[in-house]
């Protein structure tokens, strides 16, 4: 599409990205960056057109990761899709699996144990504090700091995989929620293990602020780059850290108090204006909340049963009906949408993917910006390529 | 040259060898890797160049952004219909010797994703593989495993002769077609070439 | 929040003509929607947004559903006049007698593609409002207008139901397909979608795959050629 179709194209009441008008002379440079860029986190494409250094439309093209997880699902039963949602967003596949138990048990009415329930807590927020660490870090990597920071998060990151692998047998693919529970139940040692890495995190994240957080070059680099307004966050559906880096006091986890978040005490850090720094500050204070509702969970966790006694393994039917059930995901909202025939599978399995979402003011952000600034701001997004697109 | 005789000679401090050996020997030791993640597997890959599995020890850190200045392809994770005109494009840019390895269970066959429309049964339809690691996605200490198999085979790699690799081979294929996007799948569905049809029922 | 139904009278307070059905959701959910009609979306989308009382300003989910066409067998009772001889004073007699049968009658609902909106409210922070719209047929009539003015998060959502069910958004600024290359002519997440026939080899195939196989190897002896020469010729 050329610059003047966008333009001539008026609709009333439309929180339209702006008009950038090249100032110079001469033509404009149109660059594909991507599906194969270093830059980018992954198989996604974005055509810019440059007017030397500044951006005057870009446009992202997505699909080259589209595996069909929808119709797949629509074709499988309800639990054989679990395996599925862990290939999502890989970095957080529990939280995934957290995100479609959540939608199933609404789906079919069932409830989960109060063990389940502090379980489930405890590996999503420890799944948060690996994705923020690793973001972050891949958002350095973007910047210039090659391989360092990334290797401090990695270094953290290893230890919570191996967390998730002596409990769940897979280092990234968990596959460890069930409709009504979770598959195995933790040991003492783990959660004894679990304390215990718990207990090293905040000196991890001081040791990881002192290097970054004061830095003259992220500053330099990060401070009033990428604005992005709240009220067109709200209106493009920005969820997560994103959203809260804008300064919107939006998460699911005080919202809908789904499992048992309403028992935690914690704070929502926000965000003053809107730019990467502000989403970098979002992701570190909440790795330093996740910490607390870490500390309290394993602190009270309970003891008992881990699946529903009612629950049915084989030969799960839901009822006829419809259920949206959605968490508040490292990313943002992760919801996913059912539709049940009373048949062993589901007729319409929807993901709202926050990735696809959080993407659609990347425009926005960019417009008029170096472009080297796009590397980065496109990292401060934090998108993973699976969930994008599925 | 008989492998008593070298031994004794080594053990007198002279030290004897073939061109081919030590050729082999500096071009399995520098294999660069392309910087290129597809998709769940690229972070097992990515977790492999990091401190505790430390591809580096393998004399393969050093990731590079072009393929012209990369030895080995790993694909690492599901390539979909949309993207192997892209793989086989990159895989034609790559300077001979160039080795690909086939990294989880979507990049061999389609895995877990193979009942899917827009995803491509294994990217050896298109381009040769050399080494294939199952696994989804593998362990980084799959990806070395691989990686240790990748160097025995260029240890083993002959310079002349009728079994000799490609790039010493005027007249190998050193271009692969690229499919196009048709208008309901690839066309052609696989490069008959690299991959020949198998007949599945006898 | 209020309830389902006081939503809907206050959109037909607000919107004059505006047809709303409250569609109920029989599921432990119960997550009730309204489908409203295509012709006044655009002015209840603009109600929901700025009434201040709903606030709706946050769309999080756009989503296509496929509804083929749904062939219905159902038993009807049909009566009917049968002559039967019948036992009377003087012997038989022949007599009219009226008699009930189940007759199974076929009919076709027409389907149709649908579009679910789950819309919250960030101000109020309530939700979720499910809202439906159907377009009038699943093949020349799938026109329905775009919510991308209204709530910019509907622009990629809908550009993704466009690209994978093939429903047309009126006023959508840059409808293209997302996901699937632009070639590409099918509509992959409908239910009647016929996958491409690409051939796989699976040492030991079974159910689905083991029909593709026998359906190859069908072709191999009809034709006396095997796929693999096929493909090389």
């Amino acid at each position: 599409m050329s610059l003047a179709e966008t333009k001539s194209e008026k609709v009333a009441g439309w929180n339209r990205p702006p008009v950038v008008e090249p100032d110079g002379e001469g033509e404009l440079l149109e660059v594909a960056m991507g599906p194969h860029h270093p830059s980018t986190h992954g198989v996604f494409r974005m055509d810019v057109a440059l007017d030397g250094e500044r951006v005057i439309r870009l446009k992202p093209v997505f699909g080259y990761l589209h595996r069909n997880h929808e119709k797949i699902a629509e074709g499988a039963s309800y639990l054989a899709s679990m395996p599925y949602t862990d290939r999502l967003d890989y970095f957080c596949s529990l939280t995934n699996n957290w995100a479609y138990a959540l939608a199933v048990e609404k789906l079919s009415g069932q409830e989960v144990p109060e063990r389940a329930e502090y379980i489930r807590v405890i590996l999503a927020e420890l799944t948060r504090i690996q994705n923020h660490a690793s973001t972050i870090g891949f958002l350095l990597q973007e910047m210039g700091a090659s391989g360092t920071p990334l290797m401090y998060a990695f270094r953290e990151r290893e230890k919570i995989l191996d967390l998730f692998e002596s409990l769940t047998g897979s280092r990234m693919m968990c596959n460890y929620m069930r409709f009504g529970g979770c598959r195995v139940d933790v040991s003492t040692a783990w959660l004894d293990a679990t304390r215990k890495v718990v207990a090293g995190l905040p000196g991890f994240i001081d040791e990881f602020e002192a290097l970054l957080t004061a830095n003259e070059i992220l500053m330099a680099r990060c401070q009033g780059v990428g604005i992005l307004k709240p009220d067109l966050a709200v209106n493009a559906g920005i969820s997560g850290p994103m959203l809260r880096g804008s300064g919107v006091n939006y998460d699911i986890r005080k919202v809908d108090h789904y499992g048992i978040y309403d028992r935690f005490k914690f704070r929502v850090p926000l965000g003053d204006h809107g730019d990467i720094y502000d989403r970098y500050m979002v992701r570190v204070l909440e790795m330093r909340e996740s910490i607390i509702i870490l500390d309290q969970a394993l602190r009270d966790i309970p003891a008992g049963p881990i699946m529903d006694p009612k629950a049915k393994i084989r030969g799960f039917r839901p009822k006829p009906g419809e259920a949206y059930g959605r968490i508040e995901a490292p990313k943002g909202e992760l919801g996913f949408y059912l539709i049940s025939d009373g048949g062993p599978n589901p007729y319409r399995y929807r993901v709202r993917p926050p990735s696809l979402i959080n993407l659609t003011v990347l425009e926005d952000m960019c417009l008029g910006q170096n472009v080297a600034d796009v590397v980065l701001i496109f990292g401060s997004v934090d998108i993973v390529l699976g969930e994008v697109d599925r | 040259m008989d492998q008593q005789l070298k031994i004794e000679l080594g053990k007198q401090g002279v030290f004897v060898t073939t061109i081919e050996e030590l050729y082999n020997w500096g071009r399995r030791s520098s294999v660069w890797p392309m910087q290129f993640g597809l998709a769940c597997c690229a972070i097992e890959m990515i977790a492999t160049t990091m401190a505790r599995y430390d591809m580096a020890r393998f004399g393969a850190e050093v990731f590079r952004p072009s393929p012209r200045q990369a030895d080995l392809m790993i694909v690492s994770g599901t390539v979909t219909k949309k993207m192997a005109p892209q793989v086989v494009r990159l895989y034609n840019q790559m300077a001979e010797p160039r080795y690909v390895i086939a990294m989880g269970a979507c990049a061999i066959s389609g895995g877990p994703f193979k009942q899917g429309y827009n995803v491509l049964k294994g990217i050896d339809r298109y381009i040769p593989v050399d080494v294939h690691i199952p696994g989804c996605p593998p362990r980084p200490e799959a990806l070395l495993q691989a990686f240790i198999t990748l160097q025995k085979k260029i240890d083993g790699q002959h310079l002349t002769g009728e079994d000799r690799p490609r790039f010493l081979d005027p007249n190998a294929q050193g271009e692969f077609s690229v499919p196009d996007q048709g208008e309901h799948d690839l066309e052609p569905t696989s490069n008959t070439g690299v991959w020949p049809v198998p007949i599945t029922i006898r | 929040m209020k309830s389902v139904e006081e939503i809907k009278a206050a959109i037909e307070s607000a919107v004059p003509g505006a047809a709303v059905e409250v569609v109920p959701n029989p599921g432990p959910a119960a997550q009730h929607s309204l489908r409203i009609a295509p012709e006044h979306a655009i002015d209840i989308a603009q109600f929901l947004r700025d009434d201040p009382e709903l606030a709706l300003d946050f769309l999080s989910n756009v989503t296509g559903v496929d509804w083929p066409d749904k062939e219905i067998a159902e038993k009807v009772k049909v009566t009917r006049e049968v002559k039967k001889m019948v036992d009377g004073p003087d012997g038989k007699v022949e007599q009219t007698v009226q008699e009930t049968v189940d007759e199974t009658r076929k009919r076709v609902e027409p389907g149709c593609l649908e579009v679910v909106f789950h819309l919250y409210s960030i101000a109020k922070t309530h939700g979720p409002l499910v809202i439906r719209m159907r377009t009038k047929n699943r093949s020349d009539q799938v026109e329905l207008p775009s919510v991308t003015p209204i709530w910019r998060s509907a622009e990629f959502q809908e550009r993704e139901v466009f690209d994978l069910y093939g429903i047309v958004f009126t006023g959508h600024p840059d409808l293209r397909r997302i996901l699937m290359w632009d070639e590409f002519k099918d509509y992959p997440m409908r239910k009647d979608y016929v996958e491409p026939d690409d051939f796989e080899y699976e040492p030991t195939p079974h159910d689905e795959v083991l029909k593709r196989a026998q359906k190859h190897k069908g072709r191999e002896q009809q034709t006396g050629i095997r796929d693999q020469e096929r493909v090389a010729e």
